[in-house]
């Protein structure tokens, strides 16, 4: 069982993607931190009282073995359900297992005055961490003996009890009540009052249940539970309001409002009930509506019923007036209902008619409050009352206010508009130190358990912890446990943002606490909970570590318990991994504080020590190897002593600190430690491979390791136990078998590698042939194949080319980019194989399987440059006429690739001596155009591109147009790649036969009604105009814009865009052509259309911005004329296209003329105006700021103050 | 675009404006308007080396002076703030 447990954490870790150390440390570091979990969770235990499953009802049905043997659909299993946003739904099993609780707060010992005995002190925590540590001690016997046969008192249950507990939970005896009068702790003074503050009272034996209370996960009494079912009292949402509420009222025990939600406590199933059941409706004392009533539902019961309710709602029966608003008032006759019709109301749906919670509770707050979800009821309850007027203005009423005021605030802040959320925010952070520690505390805290909380919320929820420690600053001590409580999850989340967010709470937090504070409150749970391990180092990395040294090294050196030092340990391990290479200045001092963990007595201890060692020396590389100096002799000593985990883990930190060493004493060191890992070879165990594998990796990759003694001493064992079938089957095995190889050939040289492996690439085993490719394909691209001899060289050719004909497998780019790589390393020496490939290819191209074929295809690419090289031409003319003859691919991902080695061909061979002449091979892709594949359009595109550009005189105009009218249909494609492609060729095929017949085939293209395809229309004139110089295409586009029709006269106005754009300033000779356009007559600049203004607004910027300083200011100044009225836009893009325009303005008229714009509207009287104004005003200044001080206009002084700028009158 | 969006485009460039000292808002009154220029202005004086060479030939005063007292122009350049109306 814990084997599993950790499994499922190291999973869910992976999931989250937590860093490769840490993973491996949870790999090699059998923790068995929750070995006490499984206790609680106890086979062939009775059903629950609570979770009763509401199927039990008295009718007929069929027989059991027939029902169980349908496979049922598991009833969460919803394949419609997205990624919740509740944070609760998506916790891992690991989170969800946690008990959060809020333990009280606790005495301030650095308070003025402190001492006061009503809190409790670090003493009173001490003593109840160590009651509670020895109860799990005795705990874990108890359970010993229990499994050996003594028959626990909790072991079997009799049928009885079950009825028991459920009549139990429906109507509380007053015997049961003495749960509910449990003293709250952090008032009553007794020490041991934690245990009663969860939210688990007992419920096995009564005898012993007082042992389920405690805080620890691993409770006995819950053994009852099956592990299918959530244990209910878990899923409780307490809000530990300074430990008013207890479990009891706010358990679902309070009646659910449908039955079919079966969280139902109220007894449905039973035959004997009392209540009378309706279609699997429970009726609860419902229909009472009393606010009070709704706040004991769970949040997720209430999230249920609010769905209902709102179906419900919205599919009730029409009343009268519902009716009367529907129809006209006369023409018709209301015909009385017949006596005997009885309306249909069932009960559930009269239940629904009465004035649920939810609505009635809709007029009772005022409007400025932000909506609450009725899951937020309990925590906001106060405010939803009636506002009473407080007469006498108690200490009590006071009070009262205050946290009304708070949970206001919250409230806005967590369910508010940005701008209500913002001011609340505000307030929360400006009062924070009148408000108080404690109240503010109390209120968010219980907020940030709900069950419902959400990521947006939480986030808030947060950043108003965050704000107001600022603020409280050392008030915050009594709560810092609380605090740690509710933020150290966010260490652990999946999410990298809340980890981010938790680190820097925890750190504010202890910089506002203080470090003694911190470790106060931090020390007690030492040796028990796991997260304060992080915790601890982001307190280290907030205070600086020294201040931590001291506590660090008392907790690593403990004498009374080894999870303490254990805790120390691993704490200075975190340190180093969240802290990176900022522990140098401290690596000296962490080094001597665990290190005599290495001779601890316990083996975690070992293991964890050896771990922090590899993370402290990774953190540190290159530097650091001075501090490691007193751990090297125990280290090395120790692999000679440990076996399994532990020698894995003192592999590992040995493998980190060799690479920090000098040349001589690695090299000294690795023939030490190679001793181990030749023995380790052999090793069965996966991880330890894994180890081994990276170890000699990072062993070989030092300066002293000489390859002479790789060779010798390495190599021999290395291949004799890695190179094997099996390692290529495991993803992890195969990339540090494949990175270590090829580390190993940095040291000795690619020759030697590649000829132990060679002979592989004719191994049976496909996945075994594609390591060795890829291991060859690495070596070779980093060392390249300059020392592979004449023998070697026949051998690996042969070899590739076998791995490549005998691949079944339907990843083939390994075995594609190896061939690649090879080949082209080996550049003209593959000339006497080129026969041989090529036959292989044309072979393999007439396969009957397609993949076989497109493989082929896809190697000619590869292989294109290296023919080339060799200079083989006339076999890649070849080529292509054999190519050339497979246009007719059915295939589309066949044709695709063809396409693509016929471009790679066309590519390296050059226009002119290209087989089968362009005249014959453009003709025969214009239909393949008309292909809707991707990859076959990209290729297409691609290889009719390149030839329009370098070759268009080998095909006739009339051709070229047929294949422009295609590539209009191009322009639709999905894939930017394709559309920019398409646009680019139109403007190569017009420098070609000139624009005049492609420009009137792209303007015809304006008409159509799709927006993309006008677009890239649009840009393709553009395009078209820049390749073949603007005045080939001006005239034609603006006599198009006379077309009466608003997609043409924008696709016009758009393409002007472009073209201003792309040519710049050799727009300035086709400014005063256009400008007539956007100007009154034909009215661009003053068009009712907004899409046209906001299209004339982007050319004139573009004209603008192009003819800054080319004494075009006249034309723009008559722009700027017409843009200005359009400031009052509000649309979002129109208004942002006109800031742009007269931004180009005053790039091009000098911020001093927009100035002058400006200064009419600054101080108008209506603010709407006003602040249009001052945003242009504010452009400008942000943009040229300098040449504004000589615009300024001359203010006149007034009786106070002088507003007089002199300086610049004086003249000389 | 919803209102929620154009409220953010717009709330997007005032804050970017925001960022930086001497650009005003529609509430910004004329006193405050007119210490930003002649700060601004002062700022200029003193960073242009050709201006201040030019106000100390005008003024026949060394150019250092002038840089400084430009500099001293700079605190309260058109006198105390005038009191709040709505106060």
């Amino acid at each position: 069982m814990p084997s599993d447990v950790d499994e499922e954490i190291r999973q869910a870790q992976q999931a989250r993607g937590t860093s490769l150390t840490a993973i491996a440390d949870d790999d090699v570091y059998n923790t068995d931190r929750y070995a006490g979990m499984d206790t609680s969770i106890a086979p062939g235990e009775a059903q629950e009282d609570g979770a009763e499953p509401a199927a039990k009802r008295s009718s007929f049905t069929a027989p059991k073995h027939l029902l169980e043997a349908v496979p049922q659909q598991p009833e969460d299993d919803d394949p419609m359900s997205q990624r919740s946003n509740r944070i609760a739904d998506r916790e891992d099993e690991y989170h969800a297992r946690r008990q959060r609780v809020l333990s009280p707060s606790r005495a301030d010992p650095f308070a003025k005055g402190a001492g006061g005995s009503s809190e409790r002190s670090y003493r009173d925590v001490m003593a109840e961490a160590d009651i509670a540590r020895q109860k799990d001690e005795i705990r874990r016997k108890l359970a010993e003996q229990s499994e050996e046969g003594a028959t626990g008192w909790d072991a079997t249950p009799t049928p009885g009890r079950v009825a028991d507990a459920s009549k139990w939970d429906s109507t509380p005896t007053p015997g049961r009540s003495k749960w509910d009068a449990t003293p709250t702790p952090g008032r009553g003074a007794d020490g041991g009052s934690r245990w009663d503050s969860t939210p688990t009272p007992g419920r096995g034996a009564d005898g012993g249940s007082r042992w389920d209370s405690t805080p620890t996960p691993g409770r006995v009494g819950d053994v009852n539970a099956t592990p299918s079912r959530g244990n209910r009292w878990d899923e409780t949402p307490t809000p530990g309001r300074a430990g008013a509420t207890s479990a009891w009222d706010s358990g679902p025990s309070a009646t659910p409002l449908h039955g079919h939600a079966n969280i139902g406590a109220t007894p449905v199933g039973p035959i004997d009930a009392q209540t009378p059941a309706v279609g699997g409706m429970g009726l609860g004392p419902l229909g009472s509506g009393s606010l009070n009533n709704d706040v004991a539902q769970t949040p997720e019961q209430i999230q249920v019923s609010r769905w209902e309710r709102e179906m419900e709602e919205r599919n009730r029966p029409l009343t009268d007036d519902d009716l009367d608003a529907l129809f006209p008032p006369s023409g018709y006759k209301v015909l009385k209902p017949p006596d005997s019709y009885v309306p249909i109301r069932t009960p559930a749906r009269k239940l629904l008619a009465t004035p649920t919670p939810a609505e009635g509770a809709t007029p009772l707050y005022q409007i400025p409050l932000p909506f609450v979800k009725p899951e937020d009821y309990q925590y906001f309850a106060p405010l939803l009352k009636e506002d009473e007027e407080i007469e006498d203005m108690t200490v009590a009423a006071v009070e009262e206010a205050r946290e009304r005021k708070i949970m206001k605030l919250l409230l806005k802040v967590k369910n508010g508009t940005p701008p209500m959320r913002k001011q609340a925010l505000r307030q929360l952070t400006d009062k924070a130190r009148e408000f108080g520690a404690g109240p503010l505390f109390n209120q968010i805290l219980p907020l940030l358990m709900s069950p419902t909380l959400e990521d947006q919320e939480r986030h808030l929820l947060v950043k108003v912890i965050d704000r107001i420690l600022y603020k409280l600053d050392d008030l915050v001590r009594p709560f810092v446990h609380k605090i740690l409580v509710v933020i150290e999850p966010l260490l652990i989340d999946e999410d990298y943002y809340a980890r981010v967010e938790g680190r820097e709470i925890i750190a504010n937090l202890a910089k506002a606490a203080g470090l003694a504070t911190m470790i106060a409150t931090m020390r007690p749970d030492i040796d028990n909970v796991d997260e304060y391990a992080r915790a601890f180092s982001v307190v280290a990395s907030a205070l600086g570590v020294p201040a931590l040294l001291p506590f660090l090294k008392a907790v690593c050196n403990s004498k009374k318990s080894w999870q303490a030092r254990h805790t120390g340990i691993k704490i200075v391990q975190q340190i180093a991994i969240l802290m990176g290479c900022s522990v140098l200045p401290h690596l000296r001092a962490l080094v001597e504080i665990i290190e005599a963990g290495l001779n601890d007595e316990q083996q975690k201890v070992r293991t964890i020590t050896a771990l922090s060692l590899a993370a402290l020396a990774e953190a540190a590389t290159p530097y650091g190897i001075e501090a490691f100096d007193s751990v090297l002799k125990p280290l090395w000593k120790g692999i000679r002593q440990h076996r399994g985990k532990g020698l894995a883990a003192f592999l590992k930190a040995i493998g980190f600190i060799i690479p920090l060493m000098d040349a001589e004493y690695a090299n000294y060191y690795t023939r030490e430690v190679m001793i181990i890992l030749l023995r380790e070879f052999a090793s069965p165990d996966e991880e330890m491979k894994k180890i081994v594998l990276k170890v000699v990796k990072q062993c070989v990759a030092t300066e002293g390791v000489q390859p002479a003694y790789v060779r010798a001493e390495i190599l021999p064992e290395f291949f004799k136990n890695f190179w094997v079938r099996r390692m290529a089957l495991d993803r992890r095995n195969y990339r540090a078998l494949v990175e270590t190889t090829e580390e190993l050939a940095k040291k000795v040289g690619a020759s030697e590698i590649v000829t132990r492996i060679v002979e592989d690439l004719k191994d049976e085993s496909e996945p075994y042939r594609k390591m060795v490719m890829e291991t060859v394909e690495k070596v070779i691209s980093s060392l390249s194949a300059a020392d592979i001899d004449q023998r070697l060289e026949e051998q690996l050719v042969d070899g590739i080319l076998y791995a490549f004909q005998e691949q079944t497998n339907e990843d083939t780019a390994v075995m594609l980019n190896g061939f690649g790589t090879i080949v082209s390393a080996l550049g003209s020496r593959t000339k006497p194989y080129l026969p041989q490939i090529c036959g292989t290819i044309k072979w393999r191209l007439n396969n009957k399987s397609a993949k076989v074929r497109q493989q082929a295809a896809d190697l000619i690419s590869r292989v294109a440059v290296v023919m080339r090289a060799c200079n083989e031409e006339q076999l890649m003319g070849h080529l292509g006429v054999v190519l050339y003859e497979y246009l007719g691919e059915e295939y589309p991902e066949v044709l695709g690739s063809i396409l693509g080695a016929l471009k790679a061909i066309v590519n390296v061979i050059g226009m002119t001596k290209m087989t089968p002449p362009i005249k014959d091979l453009l003709p025969r892709l214009t239909p393949i155009l008309k292909n809707r594949h991707e990859v076959v359009q990209e290729n297409c595109i691609d290889l009719v591109g390149r030839i329009a550009d370098r070759g268009a005189e080998y095909v006739s105009a009339r051709e070229w147009m047929r294949i422009c009218f295609e590539l209009l249909d191009m322009l639709r494609a999905h894939k930017k790649a394709i559309r920019r492609a398409t646009v680019n060729t139109f403007g190569y095929i017009a420098k070609a036969i000139g624009p005049q017949d492609v420009l009137a085939t792209l303007l015809n293209n304006l008409k159509v009604q799709e927006r993309q395809n006008r677009v890239c229309t649009t840009v393709a004139i553009a395009i078209v105009a820049e390749t073949c110089s603007p005045f080939t295409v001006l005239p034609g586009l603006l006599n198009e814009y006379r077309i009466p029709e608003l997609n043409v006269q924008n696709g016009v106005l758009k393409s002007l865009s472009f073209l201003f754009e792309y040519i710049g300033e050799m727009g300035r000779d086709y400014v005063y052509a256009v400008v007539p356009l956007l100007e009154a007559r034909a009215d661009a600049l003053i068009d009712r259309d907004l899409v046209h203004r906001q299209t004339a607004c982007t050319t004139v910027k573009h004209m603008a911005l192009g003819s800054v300083g080319l004494g075009l200011e006249d034309a723009m100044q008559h722009c700027l004329n017409l843009l200005w009225p359009n400031i009052f836009e509000t649309s979002p893009h129109v208004i942002n296209a006109v800031m742009e325009a007269i931004e180009g303005m005053r790039c091009c008229l000098g911020p001093t003329a927009v100035l002058l714009y400006t200064l009419q509207g600054l101080f108008h009287p209506a603010r709407k105006v006003r602040e249009v104004y001052w945003k242009i005003y504010n452009n400008l200044y942000i943009g040229s700021q300098p040449a504004m001080v000589a615009a300024y206009p001359r203010i006149a002084d007034d009786v106070l103050n002088r507003y007089g700028r002199t300086e610049l009158d004086l003249f000389l | 675009m919803t209102s929620q969006e154009r409220f953010s485009v717009h709330s997007q460039l005032e804050h970017l404006q925001a960022k930086y000292v001497g650009t005003g808002h529609a509430d910004s009154t004329k006193f405050e308007w007119a210490v930003n220029q002649h700060r601004d202005s002062h700022a200029l004086y003193v960073g242009f080396d050709s201006l201040s060479s030019f106000f100390a030939v005008a003024e026949n005063e060394a150019v250092g002076r002038v840089k400084f007292s430009s500099l001293q122009k700079m605190i309260q350049p058109c006198g105390p703030p005038p009191p709040k109306e709505d106060d």
